[in-house]
């Protein structure tokens, strides 16, 4: 479903991606860990070409993204990306958030796509805050908000850079929560997340991210227990014992 | 025997004094509509990653910064005017549409590099293009935040209309030349002048400091 093949990038003189491989199968969730830049949110951000490559490629569904000749909105269509800092549309109210793309991209018809709009949100424990503007939510509604957004796309793929790392801890369960039903419902996904349980719990499989490289793709039990690598293990002693 | 006012005169001329109020608040409204879709086109082309287009948008809001408005009045009248018969009060009106223009591309540039990155990022994502994204992310964002700036325009714009005189519009600054020439009462006609120009433009920034409240954006 996802394809990454010996992508390289640097951003100038720092080397932020190294000949990096990693295939997603459809309907798997991978979560991507690794200390802070490590190249973990630049990765994901290659996959839907918000970054460009220096080399190497991404395949998304069998379509090129870092192809001159391949229409990326198109690509992006199928790829709901959801950040870390929820960027709402501040000037939109939450049900306006969820339709905007449908209807200007898709050319959803306008009720239609409000509709849905109501209907994913109410799925979110939303229903109630379809009218809210995002400055009116809490940051855990918000980021309900931007994955319903991101999901009225009806996307194949969907994309978290550390979903939950801007939130206040008591927030961070309900997002969790959301993300783990999307992750039952069959949907491939990749998450950067610091939240290792949950990554133990949802992952089909763990890319540990070091230095701009992968340095180890396991299953999550496989990991957390028995890393095979020194830095694997070092990084989880680390995060494992001051959380 | 000193200098007697003699303030009758106000009223008696009131009728051209206020046609030529009239005349100032229109071209002023005028060339301010005018100059603001070449603002927000001058704004975007500033920002373009298209360098001819980011360099001809420079090229303008530099050349009009680096020119006097009354030359430039000048220049449209005598040299534009003339070739594409445009007129006294359509020259004036292109000639401060196209200043005012340059000035709001600069505060609908700062507009739209002020809002965060992540908001064309997110736009992006969802598939929009870049088109898109500016028409139904940024620039309403953007555009909120430039509105007071734009106001504020609006009462440099009026006062720099008076120049307009020199072209030959009979506007509130030729009203009063003209009504000096012809009564010799600079005293009592210029007063009046400068308190009416100070009573619209103080009514405007009062309007401009509502609108300030209204549309403090909210983070
Ligand atoms: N736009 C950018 N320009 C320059 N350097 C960047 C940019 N984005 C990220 N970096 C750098 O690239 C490295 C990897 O960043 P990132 O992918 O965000 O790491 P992570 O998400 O793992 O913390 C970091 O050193 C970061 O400072
Ligand atoms: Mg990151």
């Amino acid at each position: 479903m996802i394809s990454i093949e010996n992508v390289h990038k640097s951003f100038g003189d720092l080397l932020v991606l190294q000949d990096v491989t990693v295939k997603v199968p459809k309907s798997k969730v991978y979560g991507i860990i690794g200390p802070s830049g490590a190249g973990k949110s630049t990765l994901i951000r290659v996959i839907n070409g918000l970054e460009p490559v220096d080399s190497g490629n991404v395949w998304v569904n069998g379509l090129s993204v870092h192809d001159p000749k391949t229409d990326v909105n198109k690509i992006r269509q199928n790829i709901g990306f959801v950040f870390q800092s929820f960027n709402l549309y501040p000037h939109l109210t939450a049900e306006d958030n969820v339709s905007i793309a449908p209807i200007h991209v898709k050319k959803m018809n306008k009720k239609e796509a409000k509709e849905k709009a109501k209907g994913l949100l109410a799925d979110f424990g939303l229903g109630d805050k379809a009218q809210s503007y995002p400055n009116q939510l809490s940051g855990g509604q918000q980021q309900r908000v931007a994955i319903a957004r991101a999901l009225a796309m009806e996307p194949a793929v969907m994309l978290f850079d550390e979903p939950t790392s801007a939130l206040d801890p008591e927030m961070i369960q309900e997002v969790l929560d959301a993300i783990r039903r999307l992750a039952y419902s069959g949907m491939t996904m990749v998450i950067v997340t610091h939240e290792m349980g949950f990554a133990r719990e949802i992952c089909d499989a763990v890319v540990f991210m070091d230095g701009a490289k992968i340095v180890e793709v396991a299953p999550p039990e496989e990991f957390f227990t028995n890393p095979t690598t020194a830095r694997a293990k070092d990084f989880l002693s680390k995060v494992l014992h001051t959380s | 025997m000193g200098y007697q006012p003699n303030w009758a005169i106000i009223p008696q001329n009131m009728n051209i004094i206020v046609q030529g109020l009239l005349i100032t608040l229109q071209i002023s409204a005028l060339s301010l509509l005018i100059s603001i879709p070449i603002g927000v086109l001058a704004g975007l082309g500033r920002i373009s990653r298209n360098r001819f287009i980011s360099g001809l948008a420079a090229l303008y809001v530099e050349f009009i910064r680096g020119v006097p408005l009354l030359v430039l009045l000048i220049w449209i009248f005598f040299v534009m005017g003339r070739f594409l018969r445009l007129g006294s009060y359509w020259s004036a009106v292109i000639g401060l549409a196209v200043f005012s223009g340059a000035f709001i591309a600069e505060v609908v540039r700062a507009g739209i590099q002020s809002i965060p990155k992540g908001q064309m990022e997110a736009a992006r994502s969802s598939g929009m293009t870049y088109n898109q994204a500016m028409r139904l992310v940024i620039l309403p964002q953007a555009m909120r935040k430039v509105l007071p700036p734009l106001a504020s325009q609006f009462i440099i714009l009026l006062k720099d209309s008076s120049l307009v005189s020199t072209v030959s519009v009979v506007d509130l600054t030729l009203v009063g030349k003209n009504l000096v020439a012809t009564t010799f009462r600079s005293l009592e006609i210029w007063t009046f002048i400068a308190l009416l120009y100070f009573a619209v433009t103080f009514i405007l920034s009062q309007a401009v400091r509502f609108l300030e409240r209204k549309y403090h954006v909210v983070e």
